[in-house]
């Protein structure tokens, strides 16, 4: 039996192993994946100062802390089920059981699909598929594509794919239906292109970011959104066109595109068709919460977060004795968050209480200074969620 | 591996790479070793990793991170691998997944292909014509 099984080796996991280790206690982190980071693996991108924000070379400085320490991670280990036991908890995964006396889950998100016609053509894939096979791998998905679903993850991942020499035709929204939403629709996703504008080396943008908070403005840039796009790093961003299907036999050979209205929808008649070879479906990411389901965990919905939510207090403990969470399974943030949350939950399993406080406040001064929101009401989301916590221990 | 990225502006450049060989549908391959066998099949060009068991039409990686299993196929002959989770291997013996036989459906040859084929026989559905 160990003191703790780290389900996760992504930044919130590896985090929490480094914050055992230092507590002298005995770790056992495991993953999915062959090799350990997680999707901060695949990061990269350029921060306001100029500076590269590295996923390869973060995911090694956390490593090589972990190795110093001696603690133990294994790849290639899936976890399917949790049961509770008298002393703990039994992890059931694909190489046998594992007791322990806590569990941390730190499994992430997921990408939330955003189905169109087409989209089991060969060739057709998630963002961040795009997103592991360009930066950890080292493969081209296509010579040249387009992103489907503009968001803050997309036009990250985007630059990325032009970094890598990859060609991308533009961006623009799914056509809207019933799983599509909000992604497909123009006014609420240009609230979540002003989120990231201050980013876009583009006059429009940034001018757009300034004033577009204001409801009017920002009704009025939809309105008379540019019929070629707006440009960030010379890829047309488009809010008003849709990919209303994918075309091609045996793999991916165009896309269907249409111009839609200011409620998102497809204008008759506008229809052009664009030759690609690969299309990138960017629907937004839900934390990966199916393990805390099984072992019984209280949920809250709480949208600002990504999702249903596993509840938690501050410090990082769910309702249930010996489970804890960290990183995205808690809500939709930055890699810098998920890391700091993870120290956190390490110090709070190895109830180093004088810690506890600093990494707390460390994790809500790493929120503040975020440059990149998912979403802008997370402290309201986070609020929600401790109070929900204290209702259920009271009840 | 004719879709490698070996120069990269801010990752540098792609070097020292172990070489892995392996086959997949009978064809010899070669991989690097850290490829998973979804990244080793891409980087030769190879996007179709099975057909949908029922109707046969071509599907490759989705996801990427072991989710959606759209990945699946036959590794050293266990079934249901997700070759985006599966580091490749030297000698790995690979096999795309199949079609498989549904006595109660239609002949394969009226099966849908592509997602046009599909929505046409809806069409005939919704005219009443049944078919298979």
């Amino acid at each position: 039996m160990v003191d703790v099984v780290i389900i996760g080796a992504g930044p919130a996991g590896l985090s929490a192993a480094i914050a055992c280790r230092e507590s002298n206690l005995d770790v056992l982190v495991i993953d999915e994946f062959p090799k350990p980071g997680g999707r901060l693996l695949g990061q990269l991108h350029q921060e306001p100062n100029g500076e590269w924000w590295n996923g390869i070379e973060e995911t090694k400085a956390l490593l090589a802390k972990a190795e110093k320490l001696n603690t133990m991670i294994q790849c290639e280990v899936s976890c399917h089920h949790l049961e509770k036991i008298e002393a703990g908890y039994k992890v059931h995964t694909n190489r046998g059981l594992f007791e322990t006396k806590n569990v941390l889950l730190a499994t992430g998100a997921a990408e939330t699909a955003a189905p169109i016609p087409g989209w089991t053509l060969p060739g057709v894939m998630s963002i961040g598929a795009a997103q592991v096979m360009t930066n950890v791998h080292r493969v081209r998905v296509g010579k040249k594509g387009i992103v489907v679903g503009v968001n803050v993850l997309s036009a990250a991942i985007a630059r990325e794919l032009q970094l890598a020499g990859v060609e991308l035709h533009s961006m623009a929204l799914p056509v809207s239906n019933p799983v599509t939403k909000d992604h497909a629709h123009p006014g609420k996703v240009m609230e979540g292109l002003v989120r990231i504008a201050h980013l876009a080396p583009s006059a429009f943008l940034r001018f757009g970011s300034k004033f577009a908070k204001v409801d009017w403005v920002r009704n009025l840039a939809v309105k008379f959104y540019p019929k070629g796009g707006v440009k960030m790093w010379g890829m047309p961003i488009h809010i008003r066109k849709a990919i209303v299907q994918i075309n091609g036999a045996d793999q991916v050979e165009s896309v269907t595109m249409c111009d839609i209205t200011p409620e998102g929808e497809v204008i008759r008649g506008s229809e052009k068709t664009i030759a690609v070879d690969f299309v990138c479906i960017a629907g937004g990411l839900y934390p990966l919460t199916e393990l805390a389901s099984v072992i019984g965990c209280p949920f809250q919905y709480v949208e600002e977060l990504g999702g249903h939510v596993p509840i938690h207090n501050e410090q990082m403990e769910t309702p249930l004795e010996g489970l804890y969470v960290a990183g995205n399974i808690t809500g939709i943030e930055s890699a810098k968050v998920a890391r700091a949350q993870g120290t956190l939950a390490g110090y709070s399993i190895a109830k180093q209480n004088d810690k506890i406080q600093q990494a707390m406040k460390e994790v809500k001064s790493i929120r503040e200074a975020a440059t990149i929101q998912f979403h802008p009401e997370i402290a309201a989301g986070r609020s929600k969620v401790e109070k929900a916590f204290h209702e259920y221990i009271v009840s | 591996m004719t879709n490698r990225i070996v120069n990269h502006p801010v990752l540098g450049e792609l070097t020292n790479q172990t070489s892995v060989t392996f086959t997949f549908d009978g064809q010899t391959y070669e991989g690097f070793e850290g490829d998973t066998i979804a990244s080793a099949l891409l980087a030769n060009g190879i996007r179709q990793l099975r057909v949908h068991e029922g109707t046969g039409a071509p599907r490759a990686i989705y996801c990427n991170i072991g989710h959606c299993f759209e990945c699946r196929v036959t590794v050293n002959d266990t079934q249901i691998v997700r070759a985006c989770m599966t580091p490749i291997q030297q000698q790995m013996v690979i096999e795309s997944g199949k079609m498989q036989p549904a006595p109660f459906k239609a002949s394969p040859e009226e099966w849908p292909r592509t997602y046009a084929e599909f929505e046409k026989m809806n069409e005939h559905h919704k005219e009443g014509v049944p078919h298979g």
